[in-house]
């Protein structure tokens, strides 16, 4: 799957996202998401530093310059990191281009 | 996709994880007794109402629950159970269940299954629950089963909501209460429990009944005392799977702290939060007295959590002598089922030795050997090394 970076992205309808305690946790809403009742899906610290960015305005350029600005790497890092979250995130129906 | 190659995302068991380890939320789960109202009527029940019962008026409204719910997933919780009585008696369930759900909680279910329509078990296909169905079973056959619950055509019913449940592949789980019309049944019931697909374990059985909880009836609570089996009978069914039970007693009386002293909640109690079917908040699921639940109706579960439990904890202590020369003084404490909530059904008081719980708690230490015959358990000193030996 090549992702564009111009698309924007968006939290599925299928998921619940919240936020306890600082993680954030992604609850399954509908089924095929979850395969075991019990099992959540939560980001480590770099996922979650995309995940607040993805709010559905911005594009995928927009985040990965706004993280590049904020954390001081190199853009090509935060690039591959940014497609990878992505990506996954869109293949487990988490995430929906808008 | 497999959870281990990924660097960002991790599929998480919630109960391991650091955030509810550390039990840094305000509240970690609910617990929602829908409504007291039940199409069964079991004989050994310390709840239950007729469905039509005139309590119906006075249930929580949807959007008093919602409220509540809200508060409950603001303040950290991740699991909300749904019980009763029989929560599906509630007409507002699916309108409760898919707020509950959207609000990213787990859904609990305990029921007993016989309102499990097609459209139902089609909506926990669809939208799961997250969390195994429970489903108490009250007999393998319709005589057994009917004589426990008072209804004629129950059993039948519950049959075909477990074969909804089975035919739309939903996790449910079984458990067993054991009431003498049942109790030639326990093998047939664990085989055909182990056929069940969620089933990792043999079923659980209730057995040590309660009473009335609110202390409503005289006669229900003389005919829960008449089916309760004795503490013996009691030990040898929870022996049946010894291995298992010994291993996980033991493990269990080597967290002992010794007795409890005056301090009436060293439970669980007040941790979570309880709320019942009119939106009494109470410490835990079995605790009516009036003094001891908190009206959710006109505060907050916040508020009730972080100021009226704790101090409930703190100060609500023993004066009975009979219970500070017994249970104040019992390294069982741990171990018996005595407790503030039991104290009350049984006897109306918060601290009055309930003699059916102390003498299973004396038979399944008996069985452990930390008790000789004749031992009184509140009378032991050397209680540490006979933890230690077991
Ligand atoms: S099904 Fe459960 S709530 Fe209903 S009467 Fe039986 S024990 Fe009580
Ligand atoms: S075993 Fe008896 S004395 Fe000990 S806590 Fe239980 S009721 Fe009290």
């Amino acid at each position: 799957m090549i992702l564009s970076r111009d698309a924007v992205y968006t939290v599925s309808e299928d998921v619940v996202a919240r936020e306890i305690e600082g993680e954030i946790i992604i609850v399954p809403l509908m089924a095929g998401i979850g395969d075991l009742e019990d099992e959540l899906y939560t980001l480590n610290e770099t996922g979650k530093a995309i995940w607040n960015k993805l709010d559905g305005r911005r594009s995928l350029n927009d985040v990965i310059a706004e993280l590049a600005a904020e954390y001081q790497a190199p853009s090509g890092e935060i690039e591959r990191d940014v497609l990878g979250l992505v990506q996954e995130l869109v293949q487990r129906r988490i995430l929906l281009a808008v | 996709m497999r959870d281990a190659d990924s660097p960002y995302v991790a599929k998480v068991n919630v109960a391991r994880h650091r955030v509810f380890q550390k039990r840094t939320p305000v509240l970690g789960s609910l617990d929602l007794e829908l409504t007291e109202r039940c199409n069964n009527n079991c004989i050994h029940c310390f709840i239950n109402l007729l469905e039509d019962d005139a309590a119906r008026q006075r249930e929580l409204v949807t959007t008093d629950t919602q409220r509540i719910l809200e508060e409950a997933a603001a303040l950290g919780a991740l699991t909300v159970r749904f019980t009763g009585g029989e929560p599906l008696l509630r007409e507002n369930f699916i309108e409760l269940y898919l707020f509950a759900r959207r609000l990213g909680l787990k859904v609990l279910l305990f029921t007993n299954a016989r309102l499990i329509t097609p459209e139902l078990a089609d909506l926990f296909a669809r939208i799961p629950p997250l969390e195994k169905i429970e489903v108490t079973v009250y007999g393998m056959k319709p005589q057994s089963y009917e004589a426990v619950s008072r209804v004629p055509g129950s059993y039948e019913e519950f049959r075909r909501g477990v074969g909804l449940l089975l035919e739309r592949k939903i996790p449910f789980v079984v458990k067993g209460a054991l009431l003498p019309p049942n109790s030639e049944e326990i093998d047939s019931f664990e085989i055909w429990a182990a056929t069940l697909p969620a089933m990792e374990s043999p079923p659980a059985f209730s057995m040590f009944f309660d009473l009335r909880g609110r202390r409503d009836s005289a006669s229900k609570n003389r005919l829960i005392e008449s089916v309760r089996m004795t503490p013996d009978e009691g030990v040898a069914i929870l022996r049946r799977h010894g291995h298992s039970y010994l291993k996980e007693t033991r493990e269990f009386c080597r967290k002992f702290t010794g007795p409890p002293g005056d301090q009436l909640f060293f439970c669980g109690a007040g941790h979570n939060a309880c709320v019942d079917a009119y939106g009494m908040l109470q410490p835990c699921l079995l605790m009516r007295h009036p003094d001891m639940v908190y009206d959710l109706t006109r505060g907050s579960l916040k508020i009730a959590l972080t100021s009226f439990f704790p101090r409930l904890r703190e100060e609500v202590r023993a004066t009975n002598s009979d219970y500070l020369a017994r249970c104040a003084l019992c390294f069982l404490a741990g171990l018996c089922e005595q407790c503030p909530a039991k104290s009350w059904a049984e006897h109306g008081t918060l601290d009055t030795p309930v003699e059916y719980l102390c003498r299973v708690a004396h038979a399944q230490a008996r069985d452990l050997g930390l008790l000789r015959e004749g031992e009184l358990s509140w009378e032991i000193t050397d209680w540490k090394e006979r933890i230690k030996q077991i």
